[in-house]
């Protein structure tokens, strides 16, 4: 637990504990965000100076290949250096970046003894984990 | 000016850059009045270039989910936010999301397009509205105290209190917001401030931060769904989701000290122009 709690403000220490809890999700968030955008941008460079001059259309839907659709197979091909795989391992990350935060607010919860809370926080993480490996279901 | 590009094909670099700079552009302004760049980008994308809606619904989302996370220090620092109204919330709104992201799949591209023109106009009407605010006298409610969801912020006057009602009607809103954010590959910021600020009695400051906080979450709910169904291109949603990322933090770095006033005006006026166009296409079928 955290050390002793400021009591000029007439805060109290629930008040005191979660401001610091939030600064944390805060800080987590944007640790997030920048090594996610890191790794596009380097897969962004790759992408960039293999082919500048083709001739791109979004016009027509076609889908992204199978190996740019799962997180096993994202992961698998940015280490083979593929250019778009990296980028959308960059992504990949970013979508993470949610649901470490979830992670980490069950345990804050679990730290302040608030059952009730962990309990709604785990209905949450696992809407997004059957989001990110269950999706197969919809398909 | 639709048609600019219509029979002009960009290079990789080109397209790239044409693509980062307009997003740059959402990002900041819908950053600097409020409104968020998330409701622009679809329309900017396939409107001014012609990308199909499913691509341009993924790449906004993925950047919805950049802003919101990226902004979220700055909001924080100022303990306006409440996370257990957010985190109870998100259990609606995640689960609105992934109802959102199976139908994009069944809902034609045209009837996307029109309930997207809708929510634009809406968003424009929501943000010109004064929101009149009876304070009310009434006692805590009962499950609102259950759920430990009355708090406070801080206020020019010190440490203010609050206490928040209608949490049923409320969570009912959220769930609809996380289908239409779902659906339509938004952060749909507008409906959750509407949610909690009208409905749930939330003061309105504290209500803006949670949404914020709790748009991150809801788009990452629908992105699972969105990349397993191939809607996410890295290269498309490449420029998008650094443009708006940082466009939304210069955005929020100058919040502070410009008169908005007009801006905003000028803002809503685009985006019920684009609203209409949006609306158009649906109607005459053109996606």
């Amino acid at each position: 637990m955290p050390t002793s709690p400021p009591t000029d403000d007439g805060r109290s220490f629930q008040e005191w504990y979660e401001e610091r809890m939030e600064n944390t999700i805060a800080g987590l968030l944007r640790a997030g965000v920048l090594l996610s955008a890191f790794v596009v941008i380097a897969g962004a460079v790759l992408y960039l100076g293999a082919h500048p001059l083709a001739r791109v259309s979004y016009r027509s839907f076609a889908g992204e290949p199978e190996h740019l659709r799962d997180v096993h197979g994202i992961v698998r091909s940015a280490f083979s250096g593929q250019a778009r795989s990296l980028m959308q391992l960059g992504l990949l990350l970013l979508i993470a970046t949610p649901v470490a935060r979830v992670v980490f607010s069950i345990l804050a919860f679990a730290m302040e003894g608030d059952r009730m809370y962990v309990i709604f926080t785990l209905v949450v993480l696992s809407v997004l984990l059957y989001s990110l490996f269950g999706s197969f279901l919809f398909a | 000016m639709a048609g600019l590009w219509q029979t002009m094909w960009l290079n990789v670099l080109e397209f790239t850059f044409l693509v980062w700079s307009g997003s740059l552009m959402a990002g900041f302004l819908g950053a600097l009045t409020g409104l968020g760049g998330g409701v622009v980008l679809v329309p900017l994308l396939t409107i001014f270039f012609h990308v199909d809606l499913h691509y341009a619904i993924g790449a906004s989302l993925v950047s919805v989910i950049a802003t919101s996370s990226g902004s979220a220090a700055a909001y924080v620092k100022e303990g306006f936010s409440n996370i257990r109204i957010g985190m109870f919330l998100e259990i609606a709104t995640t689960l609105g999301a992934l109802l959102g992201a199976y139908l994009t799949a069944k809902v034609p591209a045209s009837a996307i397009a029109i309930i997207f023109g809708l929510m634009l106009m809406y968003s424009a009407y929501v943000s010109r509205r004064t929101r009149p605010r009876t304070s009310i006298e009434k006692g805590p409610d009962p499950l609102a105290t259950r759920l430990k969801m009355n708090g406070t912020f801080p206020d020019t006057s010190g440490i203010r209190s609050y206490n928040v009602y209608g949490v049923p009607a409320g969570f009912s809103i959220m769930f609809g917001a996380g289908a239409l954010s779902g659906l339509l590959g938004v952060g749909s910021g507008a409906l959750k401030v509407v949610a909690m600020d009208q409905v749930m009695k939330i003061p309105f400051k504290v209500s803006t931060t949670t949404s914020n906080f709790m748009i991150g979450v809801t788009a990452a709910a629908s992105a699972g769904i969105y990349l397993s169904r191939g809607y996410i291109d890295p290269a498309l949603a490449m420029p998008v989701m650094l443009g708006v990322l940082i466009g939304s933090l210069l955005g929020t770095r100058v919040l502070v000290k410009t008169q908005t006033k007009q801006l905003r005006l000028i803002f809503s006026v685009v985006i019920v122009l684009l609203g209409i166009e949006m609306l158009l296409k649906g109607f005459t079928g053109e996606f």
